[in-house]
């Protein structure tokens, strides 16, 4: 068994890393990290049979493998392809990429409600980043948005159907986490809807997980519903003793007050581990928990934007790839009176007050 | 005259039951087959250059040679009945008329292929032909043709008839499997490939009705005979569903040496475009193909006679040219709107898409909300862009063909009749009105280029 495990070789954007036969290049980019990663709104690592449905993650393969060096027709889903020995993938290099995938964000913002302004999720949600990121300012689209009827999931699930963009992250999660899936996709084509078939509530244990993997703000905390904007929290690790799951969860604080508790998530805005309901609905006090420390902020978070202690900033490699300096990302205190970079957000008492700036 | 294969006896009475076509010759094939092993069967398929008659021409021979065989692990064939695309009618007239052929290709096809269990996973709206083929399974059975040791050859086979629930998307090949599975009809993400992981992850293949069918005259002449027919590397003969404003609709057995312009003029064929017409445009391979219009159909852009056959029809590729596709021949006159026609197609595509992926969830709904203003007399110059914008961001990037099929008739009916979107800009109020063919053909196109 001494036998060494051959590693393939595999060229992102120029950068070539080695990785373990069978990873997709989706993976395999992340382990190189920065903007070399394609962006994922329905892969989920940790869901078996997720992606390849959203299509924001397309690139482009220049050269299959060092055995058969012929390009790939189509632009191909780098989340459900595995990398070949010797294969060259562009992904930001590539014009056809881009163009793609700013496709892809109009196509999933003609029929989203835009309606950040009253979502909980604005400031984590992933559409937001990929937008930013990849899309254009104004819109196409002369129509009239898509609308459904509503679904009551019971009282700790709230489900926007028309924020949805069908990432079936949601469906997964209830057939692999928990032993009965209640809910699915009704129907199909653009009307297609997630929903249960006769109105049920969702009360598996597990279910509330499906709040943490949804990209956007489809499914939402009822617990936490119009509380309060993410960016005002501030998230710690904490864990308790939980005889169901592995309590290890994050607190969004604001001042003294617990105002949600979320799974642990990665850079890449996975959870590390399922938290189970009870964890995250109904453990809402300081004294429920074990406090860890600050949360490392993910750059999927707005609070990243904010002068918090503890933001993991993601590598650039922009300027090794282009040769060109980054897309200069909106600074807040450019536009803002408020958050001035010389007050840590983290170490204030309290909420934050526009009389903590203005001293 | 036509060379006929399939169709040959359809006409005869009674053949529709096993005693009349089993004395017309029938499961001779079958008899052929059993005395050989089934690689020399899938070699006969091979050297006939059989391609797949479901739309997209791939060699039937090579594709059953892709199919994993490891130990241990069934293997299944699936035919492919779900024929649901507009204009498309051919495997309906084969099943209906001639059930016992299907059934004889599919005993053949499943010896050479190993399968023990076959399946025919035929459109829901099809109900009648259910009960036709489920009769001929039971026939057959009864005369031993199918069950335990067939004929004394140890080949076990059974044939299972399952009804779809009536949507366009399960005639892809994974989302057939799928719904044949019990599941949502989601199309797979391919890799792996159904000749690898299919049925409940076993190796499997799926063909259409015709070319399982043609797998009978293969046999009983020869692959070598079989590859005689036809030109180049379109061998064999083709079904053809010819509909729209011609004289004689109807299907026609084709064996791909005649011109477009004979098909269509012919009173063999067609007989003509009905009502002394002229000829505007023509989509020759069911409605995912691109559109042509009568210049380039006749003759491609070389100035050669274009053909009935797989090379020709796809001549100049799709700027100048078209598809065989799945044989589904819809012809317009000059009276047609090919704007109207157009958003006829895409507003079949917007309901028939599955709803997985997004570029074909939210662009088919949005390219039919475009094409019905302009159609209506409230669209803008700038949306004919926006329509080719969008269409060309659909194409390629979803991950089953459906996304192509809704892109490609708009893309084609945008390339070759732009002035026509362009006169529903400006005349808002004459379009609500009338036509564009009738208001505009006070010029006469010319019928043959």
């Amino acid at each position: 068994m001494a036998e060494e495990k051959k590693l393939f070789k595999v060229t992102i954007d120029n950068i070539t890393i080695e990785v373990e036969p069978g990873t997709t290049i989706l993976n395999a980019a992340r382990m190189i990290g920065g903007d070399v990663a394609p962006p994922a709104m329905c892969y989920y690592s940790k869901l078996k049979g997720s992606g390849g449905k959203c299509r924001t993650c397309l690139v482009e393969v220049a050269q299959g493998s060092t055995a058969d060096p012929r390009p790939m027709p189509k632009l191909v889903a780098s989340c459900r392809t595995n990398v070949m020995d010797g294969m060259v993938v562009k992904n930001i290099t590539s014009e056809r990429v881009l163009d793609a995938r700013n496709g892809v964000v109009e196509f999933l913002l003609i029929n989203h409600p835009l309606d950040c302004p009253i979502c909980d999720q604005a400031g984590e949600c992933h559409l937001q980043d990929l937008s930013y990121e990849h899309g254009k300012a104004g819109t196409r689209y002369e129509f009239q948005r898509r609308t459904f009827e509503k679904h009551d999931l019971g009282p700790y699930i709230q489900l926007h159907m028309t924020r949805c963009i069908l990432c079936y992250r949601c469906v997964y999660v209830a057939d692999q986490v928990t032993n009965k899936r209640v809910h699915g996709v009704l129907d199909r084509g653009d009307h297609a809807e997630i929903a249960t078939y006769i109105e049920k509530a969702l009360d598996n244990d597990f279910i509330g997980n499906v709040i943490d993997v949804c990209p956007v703000g489809a499914l939402t905390d009822k617990t936490f519903r119009f509380k309060n904007r993410v960016w005002f929290l501030k998230p710690v690790d904490a864990h308790r003793d939980c005889p169901k799951c592995a309590g290890k969860v994050t607190l969004w604080y604001r001042g003294d007050e617990v105002f949600r508790v979320t799974g642990r998530k990665d850079q890449w805005g996975e959870v590390h581990d399922w938290i189970c309901n009870e964890c995250r609905f109904e453990k809402k006090k300081t004294s429920d928990w074990v406090i860890e420390g600050p949360t490392r902020v993910s750059r999927h978070s707005v609070i990243s934007a904010n002068h918090y202690v503890n933001v993991a900033k993601p590598e650039e490699k922009l300027p090794q790839i282009m040769g060109r300096p980054p897309k200069i990302t909106l600074n807040i205190h450019d536009i803002s009176d408020v958050n001035k970079p010389e007050i840590h957000l983290s170490e204030l008492p309290g909420p934050a007050h526009s009389d903590d700036f203005n001293k | 005259m036509g060379r006929k294969l399939l169709l040959e006896k359809a006409h005869i009475e009674g053949i529709r039951y096993y005693d009349t076509y089993r004395r017309e010759g029938g499961y001779a094939a079958v008899e052929k087959a059993l005395k050989m092993t089934p690689d020399e069967v899938t070699d006969q398929v091979k050297k006939s250059g059989l391609r797949g008659r479901g739309g997209a021409g791939f060699p039937t021979g090579m594709k059953w040679s892709f199919l994993a065989k490891p130990e241990g692990v069934p293997r299944y064939l699936v035919c492919n009945a779900d024929e649901s695309e507009p204009g498309t009618f051919k495997d309906r007239y084969l099943m209906e008329h001639i059930p016992h052929l299907l059934i004889e290709g599919l005993i053949v096809s499943s010896y050479a292929l190993g399968s023990n269990r076959t399946y025919i996973y035929i459109r829901g709206e099809y109900a009648w032909i259910v009960d036709i083929l489920e009769q001929a399974v039971a026939e057959a059975k009864k005369n031993g043709w199918l069950g335990n040791n067939i004929k004394g050859s140890g080949f076990n086979l059974e044939i299972y008839v399952h009804r779809g629930a009536g949507a366009y998307i399960c005639g892809e090949e994974t989302a057939l499997i799928e719904s044949l599975e019990g599941k949502r009809g989601n199309p797979r993400i391919k890799p792996p490939f159904p000749a690898v992981k299919g049925l409940w992850d076993c190796p499997t293949v799926v063909n259409n009705v015709e070319t399982l069918a043609a797998v009978v005259p293969i046999i009983n002449m020869g692959g070598e005979e079989y590859a005689k027919i036809g030109v180049g590397k379109s061998t064999g003969t083709k079904l053809i569903s010819a509909c729209g404003n011609i004289n004689k609709p109807g299907v026609y057995e084709i064996d791909m040496t005649i011109s477009v312009e004979e098909f269509i003029y012919s009173d063999e064929y067609c007989g003509g475009i009905a009502n002394g017409k002229r000829l505007k445009a023509c989509i020759p391979g069911g409605s995912s193909v691109p559109i042509l219009p009568a210049n380039l159909l006749l003759k491609t852009a070389k100035g050669e006679t274009r053909m009935m056959n797989y090379e020709s029809l796809a001549d100049g590729g799709f700027q100048t040219g078209s598809m065989m596709g799945s044989g589904g021949f819809i012809v317009l006159d000059e009276d047609q709107c090919v704007v109207r026609h157009t958003l006829t197609l895409a507003r079949f595509y917007r309901h028939e898409s599955c709803g997985q992926c997004s570029p074909c969830r939210e662009g088919t709904g949005w390219m039919e909300k475009i094409l019905k203003n302009i159609e209506y007399g409230k669209g803008k110059m700038s949306d004919i862009d926006l329509l080719w914008d969008i269409q060309r961001r659909i194409e390629g990037n979803t991950i089953c063909p459906l996304g192509d099929a809704a892109a490609w008739p708009v893309a084609a009916a945008i390339r070759h009749f732009r002035d026509e979107f362009e006169w529903h800009v400006t005349n808002r109020e004459e379009c609500l009105k009338r036509n564009y063919g009738l208001a505009n053909y006070a010029e006469p196109i010319k019928a043959t280029a």
